[in-house]
């Protein structure tokens, strides 16, 4: 059996804002059908690669080719195998729902009637068909993200990229976005997408980076970034600031390893609830105690030092 | 959930259409707005040719320029209808741009699309070439309507307009560079504008201002599209080579802006 062609190879991409480097020389494949991530906090450089992949920020310097094109040389083309839906959603607010659609499609040059019959599936996707001529100001924050998402497959892309989909999303809305875009993941549809929550890069991604500074700080399914960097169960345990650095001293040799943030200790142990009683029997008494399976908000900590959401 | 034509196919048709494409999306997020802008198109020449046809030229009688017999309607409305197409651009070219690039980011949409920093802004010079056409062939109209032009030739006056406002795409090269609205356009407005359109041979001849305030006319594309507007409602008044230039300059500026602006456009959107 052969192995499909990359639809995204990067290799040492970089990015310089005059002496600001935002993407350091990172390397990274996505195979066709795959659900990609690039796990990082803000200002790691995830949207700046993310319109690199998108053809319309220029490389410093590195190799880059999309659907085995060179951005560099044939954008529009490849622009026009792709959907987009960038972090801040860039609806025209001066044009209805469904006219939204219908606008876009022509970028892609194809026929009004052709763009129609797609807009209407889309908002039937997007749940959104008894809002088609509402107005854009009206929409609630996931809608107009929906909406976007909607946008973004009116050309029936090859690849989406989804730059931060849920950001400011609350918790219902989030879990009808993610709905959407497994739907879609089963449809076959690649995606590759930017986030700054584990439980969605979890959730979406079949294979992820973690980034930070612009550079690629681990690779892998999420089960086995956890797995390879992390234990099998947290016991998350709470003093109050006053007291959390002092019983951290009291904590040693309990668990494989220890995290001391401002908020909380976590402690990394194959079970949790043994980490718990060992506690327990030094006499240890805290406020509030949790046991939770490794996620990868914990490789990330492992790996830079710092949670994710600062 | 196919398209009936493949990607590759869609790209090479947006590469050959897509400045229409985005002329397109602005005509019709016009219609959100549609009465406003049908209000002011009818409304505007109608007030200032009454203003000035059945009140101000009852004042003025006396010879307006070199050939004798014309009125002061007849002086004056080629410049106001020039002044109607600088007045479109100016709002196009300055709000217009800023609006697409920040309040309402929709060429961040339109370049993640197929369509290029070029195309965008070919697209909307062809959009306010459009609105253009509206609005000074209405003051055309309701120039016949109040006798200031003889129905015929006069008519190119209308391409004077255009002119007019194409010559001021230099704005919407500066409007390109603006990342933050400090009240930029307000300032342009009133210290440019505004003072262009009093001392550019619009409401009384160039030569009755001292010769050490000619030059501003002389600069100015207002004063440029005004004469060549009144060479085709009742001239000729002045040499041909003197018409060339009018024609030359304007679209030379136009030409400088426009390309400017495609510049400017594409390094910005390239981020």
């Amino acid at each position: 059996m052969t192995v499909p062609a990359p639809v995204i190879t990067a290799s040492s991409l970089t990015k310089k804002y005059k002496d600001f480097v935002a993407v350091d020389g990172i390397s990274f494949e996505v195979a066709p059908g795959e659900s990609f991530g690039l796990l990082g906090p803000n200002g790691a450089g995830k949207s700046t690669t993310m319109r690199m992949v998108g053809a319309v920020s220029t490389r410093t310097s590195g190799d880059l080719s999309i659907l085995g094109l060179d951005p560099n040389q044939h954008g529009p083309s490849i622009r026009s195998q792709l959907g987009v839906v960038p972090q801040a959603d860039n609806l025209d607010t001066e044009l209805r729902v469904r006219d939204n659609l219908l606008v876009y499609g022509r970028y892609f040059g194809l026929s009004r009637s052709h763009i129609a019959t797609r807009a209407d599936e889309l908002l039937e996707f997007a749940q959104l068909s008894d809002r088609s001529k509402a107005k854009i100001d009206d929409l609630s924050g996931g809608m107009k993200r929906r909406l976007t998402i909607a946008r973004a497959l009116i050309n029936d892309p090859r690849i989406l990229l989804l730059d931060e989909p849920t950001t400011g999303l609350d918790p219902q809305a989030r879990h009808i976005l993610w709905d959407r875009l497994f739907r879609l993941k089963e449809q076959g549809t690649t995606l590759v997408l930017t986030t700054h929550y584990m439980d969605e890069a979890e959730q979406l991604c079949d294979r992820l980076v973690v980034v930070d500074k612009g550079t690629i700080m681990a690779e892998g399914a999420p089960a086995a970034l956890i797995r390879e960097h992390s234990s099998r169960e947290v016991l998350e345990v709470r003093f109050g600031s006053e007291r959390n650095a002092t019983a951290a001293d009291e904590l040693a040799g309990i668990g494989d390893r220890l995290e001391v943030l401002p908020d909380r200790i976590l402690i990394y142990a194959t079970s949790g609830e043994e980490a718990l009683v060992e506690l327990t029997r030094r006499g240890l008494e805290p406020i509030t105690s949790l046991v939770r399976r490794s996620s990868l908000e914990d490789v990330f900590l492992k790996l830079t030092g710092r949670t994710l959401v600062e | 959930m196919s398209a009936d034509i493949s990607p590759l196919q869609t790209g090479a048709r947006a590469r050959r259409w897509g400045a229409w494409y985005v002329a397109e999306h602005k005509i019709r997020s016009m219609r959100g707005y549609i009465g406003t802008l049908v209000a002011t198109a009818i409304g505007t020449p109608f007030l200032y040719l009454f203003a000035f046809g059945v009140g101000l030229a009852t004042l003025i009688t006396g010879n307006v320029g070199p050939v004798p017999g014309v009125t002061y309607l007849q002086f004056v409305a080629p410049a106001l209808l020039a002044t109607a197409g600088l007045l479109v651009a100016m709002e196009e070219y300055t709000f217009g741009i800023l609006l697409g690039f920040k309040w309402n980011a929709i060429f961040i949409g339109m370049n993640a699309a197929p369509i290029s920093g070029r195309q965008i802004i070919n697209g909307v010079v062809l959009f306010v070439g459009l609105r253009m056409l509206v609005t000074t062939s209405v003051y055309y109209l309701m120039m016949l309507l109040f006798g200031a032009v003889e129905p015929g030739w006069s008519a190119l006056t209308i391409v004077a307009g255009l002119l007019c406002g194409f010559a001021f795409s230099p704005v919407a090269a500066y409007a390109a560079t603006i990342q933050e609205d400090r009240g930029q356009f307000a300032i342009l407005q009133r210290v440019i504008i505004l003072p262009l359109t009093l001392f550019s041979g619009t409401l009384f001849p160039l030569t009755q201002l001292p010769i050490f305030l000619q030059w501003i006319g002389w600069l100015s594309p207002l004063w440029h599209a005004s004469e060549l507007g009144r060479q085709f409602v009742y001239g000729p008044t002045e040499p041909i080579w003197l018409t060339v230039a009018h024609i030359v300059y304007l679209i030379g500026l136009g030409v400088l802006g426009w390309q400017l602006c495609v510049r400017i456009a594409t390094r910005r959107l390239d981020k």
